[in-house]
């Protein structure tokens, strides 16, 4: 053990109502690592990430950053300690502007009269720059996100989630609703983020996909983990048995 | 010559395409229908009768839009979370008797009894918030009950019984500086802050997003507990200044008064183009539904239309426009 991992979850339980999603399940991530994450349904992948992401408070569990413990009691306080989340819906509030969106929940404000106003003009200009990062054809940040296709939509919630300079990026199932090309174009932004040392967790179905980007894999299976292996050390084939219970 | 023509054809062409691009352009603003129902109304009620363009007629229609007006912004801010509150004639009157009671049996100054009645106005709106977020009752519901507790209350606080003649210290506020009435300017004021909350503050972004998409909103770290009962609060407030001006303007307050008018609130926030299923409407659009609301049922006292037939004309436009409206969602779409 000669590295703190940046993210350390230990023992984590959650249960809703009678349904056991979470049974004593760790999960450490380290500096600039991306950690995949598989799990046949509903063996708890997206419970386990919203606890870390702050959406759910865990049963029983801790959470560790860089060995403090921490807790979270709503998503914002994740996000201030640099947890980025890409929800599987993308979380893009429809009747909001594509800078609203960016800036949901942290919006930059300035002081008029003594009364904290939105800076919108600052809004709308850093979400040009956030979005302009990305290869999309976006014309302006004050549209609506109503008319959006889905790349387009996936770009807003690429660029809400990497404005902030995160330290740690969750993507859930961020390649499922993707064309071919759509998902090359996650796959070579998991890869950007990673040579920017920022730590990646990659939930996915699709097997390929996880191998081609991920350095480490954890395979939870009906609530508990199950597994974990190096990428390069391993097969598909030998996933597969572990998420549906072959060993 | 040639020229000359050919010039004159573009120049006409341009002038049409201006025109078509003009009405292109604001039709696709939400409010626009709400404002064609509007001129449409006031130009049938022209036609209809003789004595709706006249000073007083007019004078009549701004004053009484007010206080629907403010109760159809409160109404307004719950819609746009994607609520609703059905309490809001209850609490008038609740305030309404309150304020009353304060001025004639307790001999409380003025001021004090008009800070008490929108102090209890507002708590009946962050009950009914908190009836939503923490015992996680349905606005529906939740609003319902409270509608039923602020009317009982109000009855019993009263028992039954009206009280009038105040003092001028309090109706100075239905009074009338030249053509405006007192009432009219509270109401723009209101208004001024209620859309600069909306369009401006991290609360009024959170008011959309919440009622777009709730659960995307909480998501991202934004308390929506808070925002609901902001709404709900506010609504309350709205509800309370209604209940001062409505008592004042009548100089007198009755346990019974403002029934109905939270079905008038909703009517205006739905004809103003607020989308039931929140997050899409400005209180700019809910003024423009109360006013037509109001000309409404001022025309049908024009010409002599009895109350009881005014509650189904009232009820048949709220079709039309309910419907006139989801289609246009559809075809934006």
């Amino acid at each position: 053990m000669a590295e703190i991992p940046l993210v350390e979850m230990r023992g984590i339980s959650k249960s809703f109502g009678a349904v056991k999603a979470l049974q004593r399940v760790d999960l450490e991530l380290n500096h600039g690592e991306v950690l995949g994450l598989v799990g046949d349904n509903a063996a708890g992948k997206s419970t386990l990430v919203k606890i870390l992401s702050g959406v759910y408070t865990p049963d029983e569990g801790e959470i560790f950053m860089e060995g403090e413990k921490v807790e979270f009691a709503s998503p914002a306080d994740s996000r201030r300690l640099g947890i980025e989340m890409i929800y599987q819906d993308l979380a893009i509030v429809p009747n909001l502007s594509i800078a609203g969106n960016i800036f949901l929940g942290r919006e930059p404000v300035k002081s008029f009269l003594g009364i904290k106003i939105l800076d919108k003009r600052k809004m709308i200009e850093q979400s040009r720059q956030a979005i302009g990062r990305l290869d999309v054809d976006i014309r302006s940040t004050k549209q609506s996100s109503g008319g959006l296709s889905g790349g387009q939509q996936q770009a807003v919630a690429v660029g809400r989630a990497i404005f902030f300079t995160p330290r740690v990026v969750i993507m859930d199932e961020p390649t499922a609703a993707l064309s071919v090309k759509g998902i090359k174009k996650v796959l070579e932004l998991v890869r950007e983020l990673e040579e920017r040392g920022i730590s990646i967790i990659l939930i996915s179905h699709r097997l390929p996909n996880i191998f081609a980007v991920t350095d480490r894999i954890i395979i939870l299976r009906t609530g508990g983990r199950v597994g974990e292996r190096i990428t390069k050390d391993t097969t598909p084939e030998e996933i597969i048995d572990l998420m549906v219970g072959m060993y | 010559m040639k020229q000359d023509k050919l010039e004159k054809v573009r120049g006409f062409k341009n002038c049409f395409t201006r025109v078509t691009g003009g009405l292109r352009k604001f039709s696709q603003f939400r409010e626009a229908p709400s404002l064609v129902a509007l001129l449409g109304i006031v130009l049938i009620s022209s036609l209809l009768s003789p004595h709706f363009f006249t000073g007083t007629n007019i004078k009549n229609i701004f004053t009484q839009v007010s206080i629907i007006a403010i109760l159809a912004m409160g109404e307004a801010y719950v819609i746009l979370t994607g609520g609703i509150d059905l309490s809001l004639g209850s609490v008038l009157a609740l305030v309404s008797v309150l304020i009353a009671g304060c001025i004639k049996w307790m001999n409380l100054p003025v001021y004090l009894a008009v800070l008490v009645g929108l102090g209890v106005g507002t708590l009946c709106g962050l009950t009914s918030g908190l009836l939503v977020t923490r015992v996680k009752i349905p606005s529906f519901i939740a609003t319902l009950a409270m509608m039923a507790i602020a009317r009982g209350l109000a009855l019993i606080y009263v028992k039954g019984v009206p009280i009038s003649m105040f003092p001028p210290e309090f109706r100075i506020i239905a009074r009338y500086l030249g053509p405006v009435s007192i009432l009219t300017l509270i109401m723009i004021g209101m208004f001024v802050i209620g859309q600069l909350i909306l369009s401006w503050t991290r609360t009024g972004q959170y008011i959309h997003a919440t009622g777009g998409h709730e659960e995307a909103t909480r998501y991202l770290g934004v308390n929506v507990d808070r925002v609901k009962l902001f709404a709900f609060a506010f609504s309350g407030f709205c509800a309370a200044v209604g209940g001062v001006m409505l008592t004042a303007r009548m100089d007198s307050a009755y346990p019974n008064v403002g029934q109905g008018y939270e079905l008038d609130a909703i009517g205006s926030a739905v004809l103003g183009g607020i989308s039931f299923t929140g997050g899409v409407g400005s209180v700019g659009g809910a003024f423009m539904g109360a006013l037509v609301i109001t000309i409404l049922g001022n025309l049908l006292n024009l010409l002599r239309v009895s109350g009881f037939y005014q509650y189904v004309f009232k009820g048949i436009i709220l079709a039309v426009a309910a419907l006139s409206l989801s289609r246009g969602v559809k075809y934006a779409k």
